[in-house]
């Protein structure tokens, strides 16, 4: 699993667990805001896709991560995909 | 330009709804305090259920004395950091106080546990570095933890495998800090310290404890979660604050690394804020003294705990924790239900913590009490009945 879309559509998977008002995912979803995660939600997420794709990432930049491409650009640069 | 405080309008809005269902919990004032586990609030006496005053040892007389002794022999306030006027006798003699209760060669203290907390992360992780966070650490230790520059890897709570997966991707040159709490203030919940020093013995990091809420609380001498688990040696910083069961305000870092004491001139958060003040230096070192003198205080605080449990599961509560632990937090099912109960048993003369996400561990909703061995059985029997009161106001 190293392409781009098919990083996206595992983590609009993953995401789902926290779209509790069910709004519609796309790659430019700005994840925080219009799924209105707090901090703690968006630690448990990234938690999730730490360990779904064996890696660590900081969290500096989990703050710099807005959209479903953003994350997926963190997680094929930790990958080193 | 934008109004800088404009961001804060969604959570004034809420702090405002919340307001709406009666007293304001974010400024609630004790107009007078009358023990350990009374207070007079909004003209009316009370019953103290969420004080983390765990020795109940606030008004103890000796301690009172030693303060009033040292205010009037070292005077009001220090006027200076540690490393500039700030440091008296009584700051030394702390110091030696809690490195021999605490068993290490090295002890500083701050001037609050906050400080602590700040101080020791940022004291002894740097850029370059990783400090492996527990996901229910105390805004203390994210904050400190932030400060260092080093890199943050957040952990799953409690779970020593979770971190061993997370040190196995881990690459990097640095030092590596993994920081745990010896009880998690919101459900009072031990670290597992026994399996995560096994990690440690596989990894090879440094591990930091707080034992916030856990120095005199557990252990046989007090000295908190390592004592009690047996693991004192593998734990190589304990950081705690006097805040708690030292009935003061302050806090400490200790250490028998040989190399500790240069936090003293390393870390910023020990050197650039005025010493803690005279009298509550001498009610701490009073304090320390007594909790090593008196371990019947631990006794109490634990049968206290218990029963203040039991009463609270007989009504039908459900209790965040089934270990023995001071803090008993009720799990409520959503804000208007908990925000309803806590002022009911305001009204029913109790106080508790209020608790909310996203502060709480899995946005729980909580009414946070904590037992205090000052408390006697008409305070629990308060308790239970103003809870059983207030169920019957709101459900």
């Amino acid at each position: 699993m190293s392409g781009r879309e098919e990083i996206v559509g595992e983590l609009m998977k993953l995401l789902e667990g926290f779209n509790v008002k069910k709004v519609p995912l796309a790659p430019d979803t700005d994840i925080p805001a219009q799924l209105e995660l707090d901090s703690v939600q968006v630690m448990d997420f990234i938690m999730q896709v730490e360990d779904t794709f064996d890696i660590n990432i900081p969290q500096h930049e989990v703050a710099e991560i807005r959209t479903l491409n953003d994350l997926a650009d963190v997680v094929m640069k930790r990958k080193g995909a | 330009m934008k109004d800088l405080l404009e961001k804060y309008r969604p959570l004034v809005a809420h702090h405002d709804r919340a307001v709406q269902a009666g007293v304001d919990p974010i400024n609630l004032v004790n107009e007078r305090v009358l023990s350990p586990s009374r207070a007079v609030i909004n003209g009316r006496e009370v019953v103290l259920a969420g004080t983390n005053n765990y020795m109940g040892i606030t008004f103890d007389p000796d301690c009172i004395a030693a303060g009033q002794e040292a205010l009037a022999s070292f005077g009001a306030g220090t006027t200076g950091s540690r490393i500039a006027n700030g440091t008296y006798a009584l700051h030394a003699e702390l110091e030696r106080a809690l490195a021999n209760a605490l068993n290490r060669e090295h002890c500083l203290i701050f001037s609050t546990g906050y400080q602590a907390n700040l101080a020791s992360l940022a004291g002894l992780a740097g850029k370059g570095d990783t400090i492996f966070l527990d996901a229910d650490s105390h805004a203390s230790i994210h904050d400190g933890a932030t400060l260092s520059g080093a890199e943050i890897i957040w952990f799953r709570h409690n779970d020593p495998d979770n971190l061993a997966r997370r040190l196995r991707r881990h690459q990097g040159e640095g030092g590596v800090l993994v920081v745990l709490e010896g009880l998690y203030s919101m459900f009072g919940d031990r670290a597992p310290l026994r399996e995560f020093v096994e990690v440690k013995k596989e990894f090879g990091f440094q591990l930091l404890v707080d034992e916030a809420h856990s120095f005199g609380v557990l252990g046989e001498h007090g000295r908190g979660l390592a004592e009690e688990a047996g693991v004192e040696d593998e734990v190589d910083f304990v950081v705690g604050t006097f805040s708690k069961s030292i009935g003061a305000i302050g806090g400490f870092a200790a250490s028998n690394h040989p190399m500790f004491e240069a936090l003293r001139f390393a870390a910023r958060p020990y050197m650039f804020t005025a010493a803690p003040s005279p009298a509550s230096v001498a009610t701490a070192l009073c304090a320390v003294r007594k909790l090593q003198a008196e371990p019947e205080r631990r006794t109490r605080l634990m049968d206290n705990a218990r029963r203040l449990r039991d009463g609270l599961k007989e009504l039908g509560l459900r209790i965040a924790c089934e270990e023995e632990t001071p803090i008993i937090a009720v799990m409520c099912d959503d804000e208007e239900q908990v925000v309803r109960r806590w002022n009911a048993l305001l009204q029913a003369g109790v106080y508790v913590n209020l608790a909310l996400p996203p502060g709480t561990p899995g946005n729980s909703y909580l009414l946070r009490c904590s037992a205090t061995a000052a408390m006697d059985e008409k305070d629990i029997a308060d308790i239970i009945a103003g809870f059983a009161a207030a169920l019957r106001m709101v459900g």
